[in-house]
């Protein structure tokens, strides 16, 4: 079948009305007329169908399902995307990849089965972890993220890794973290890249197969979504379950003992990855309305709603990312809370940078925490 | 390169990729041939307009398509000819250096120097080192594949 065909069938384009509400609620169009799903689809459904790979365009869709939550007919723009850009790939044609494609590279080098890195020289020695156990907390990309942004962006992305663990260690877990985990690939799939994405697959799988876990918590929403949701269909062995650290902590939140918080008023941004992928929108609202004193105030676009953080898969970050990181940042302003709680390291990741202008004004500022780290620092110690 | 028959370690051919500038590296690097110095053939030099240029995915990028070594050379401090272009280069190879140690790499694998156009018997020397270098360490584990 051609790639299109493909496409079409995978994402189910061929239902679409040509209604356009996908057009009228997808944030890059807001800012780019130029770009309309609708119009991709129609194209490749109806005309010059083999053109579509030749459409810069399709490397600026966020992969967010707006448009899926609102299609009356069920397409899923963001799998027909996808489809589109690993032929686009296989032709040669590519991104625009941020950061000089830095990130891209760091996770191709990652899918040599013979590399040996040294990821997990951040874990202080007071926390504490295992070899070998049922439970798996599973990292990510955070170590490199730290390489990467820490020196140039107010970020610290492995206080979430510590968090994280702190969080476990205080439920009398010892997690397992694996010495040589690999990033899980989410964003080389996303460009289009299946060929590296099942190479870490696969190393991630036996990895994870040997530690003998049958749990893994992550703190990352991409992570979650691909381990959740496409691990399973790429090896049958692979059954263990997965959460988000939010869900996780939510299961349990008898067992914590919690002082007063930092912050008492905090708004909440939901990442697609965790909200519209996979329904999970009240789990990190428990976890957080649970701390005393903490008040919850959503900003105008919540749960389904929710806008993007602006960036995906670390590609085609441009003007309209920033017009969408300052919009966001406005309404998580406006909701007169002190913090905004992210659950991605990468919502985190974007929205400090949109930030890190100096000439962005006082109304597009608030102070940005991980979920994680928020929850640790609330906890009591010694319970 | 015949290189993959040739793994045993006596036999090594290391591939180096070196990024020099325009101004005062790349020069150094005419210089060493026009004065006739006699130095190891085992690199490939790619010429960029500033040290400062070279990105972190330079480095990772060479490394990912076969390289065993990384030079970053450019010109010395108070001499870059866009002024702040080596202090530039620093940071970023601050940067590449944190990746390459999560990554697993050694470190020696990388080298920043400052080399000018003068100094043509320099040029030779380091390359000398670091092929010697990069041969104690052998192949690159993912130039292996
Ligand atoms: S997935 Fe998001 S960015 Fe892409 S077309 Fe849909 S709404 Fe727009
Ligand atoms: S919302 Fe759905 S049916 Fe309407 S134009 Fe977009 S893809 Fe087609």
């Amino acid at each position: 079948m051609n790639y299109i065909d493909v496409a079409i069938k995978n994402s189910k384009a061929y239902f679409c009305l040509d209604c356009g509400k996908c057009t009228a609620n997808c944030p890059i169009s807001q800012y780019n007329e130029e770009f309309s799903p609708r119009k991709i689809i129609n194209q490749a459904v109806l005309y010059n169908q083999n053109q579509v790979i030749n459409n810069e365009l399709i490397w600026s869709c966020l992969t967010c399902q707006m448009c899926s939550e609102r299609c009356p007919s069920d397409v899923s723009f963001s799998q027909f995307i996808i489809d589109v850009r690993k032929e686009a790939l296989n032709k040669g044609k590519l991104p625009q990849c941020s950061h000089g494609g830095v990130i891209q590279t760091v996770m191709k080098m990652m899918a040599n089965p013979n590399l040996k890195q040294k990821r997990t020289e951040w874990i202080p020695k007071k926390l504490k972890t295992s070899k070998k156990g049922d439970v798996l907390y599973f990292v990510g990309c955070l170590p490199y993220y730290d390489n990467i942004f820490s020196k140039d962006i107010d970020v610290e992305p492995l206080e979430i890794g510590k968090s994280t663990i702190e969080i476990l260690n205080y439920l009398g877990i010892e997690p397992v973290i694996l010495e040589d985990e690999r990033c899980c690939g989410a964003d080389l799939l996303t460009i289009g890249d299946k060929e590296n994405f099942e190479k870490l697959a696969k190393i991630n799988i036996s990895l994870i197969k040997e530690s003998g876990a049958s749990t893994i918590v992550t703190a990352c929403a991409e992570c979650y979504n691909i381990l959740k949701n496409i691990y399973p269909s790429l090896s049958k062995e692979f059954k263990v379950k997965v959460w988000h650290i939010s869900q996780f902590i939510n299961e349990k939140l008898d067992s914590f003992k919690f002082k007063s918080p930092s912050d008492k008023k905090v708004t909440y941004q939901d990442p697609c990855r965790l909200g519209r992928y996979n329904g999970v929108y009240d789990e990190p609202r428990n976890v957080l309305t649970a701390i005393p004193d903490v008040e919850l105030v959503e900003m105008v676009k919540n749960r389904n709603n929710a806008l993007c953080c602006g960036t995906n898969s670390w590609i085609n970050c441009d003007a309209n990312s920033k017009q969408i990181q300052v919009r966001r940042l406005k309404q998580a302003v406006n909701t007169d809370g002190s913090v905004l709680i992210t659950a991605c390291p990468k919502c985190e990741i974007h929205f400090k940078c949109a930030m890190n202008d100096e000439n962005l004004d006082k109304n597009s500022r608030i102070n940005i925490k991980d979920l994680t780290v928020f929850f640790a620092s609330s906890l009591k110690s010694g319970a | 390169m015949a290189d993959k028959k040739q793994s045993s370690n006596d036999k090594f051919i290391p591939k180096i990729v070196v990024f020099a500038c325009n101004w005062c590296s790349y020069a150094g690097a005419d210089s060493a041939g026009i004065n006739r110095i006699q130095y190891s053939p085992y690199f490939r030099i790619i010429r960029v307009m500033c040290s400062g240029r070279v990105h972190p995915n330079f480095v990772l990028k060479a490394f990912l398509d076969g390289a065993d070594g990384v030079i970053v050379s450019g010109c010395h401090f108070g001499d870059c000819h866009y002024i702040f272009g080596n202090y530039r280069a620093v940071d970023n190879f601050e940067k590449t250096k944190a990746l390459i140690h999560t990554l697993g790499l050694e470190e020696e694998r990388i080298r920043l120097e400052w080399i000018s156009a003068a100094e043509g018997v320099r040029f030779g020397q380091v390359i000398n080192e670091f092929v010697d270098q990069i041969k104690k360490l052998g192949r690159s584990p993912i130039a292996e594949n």
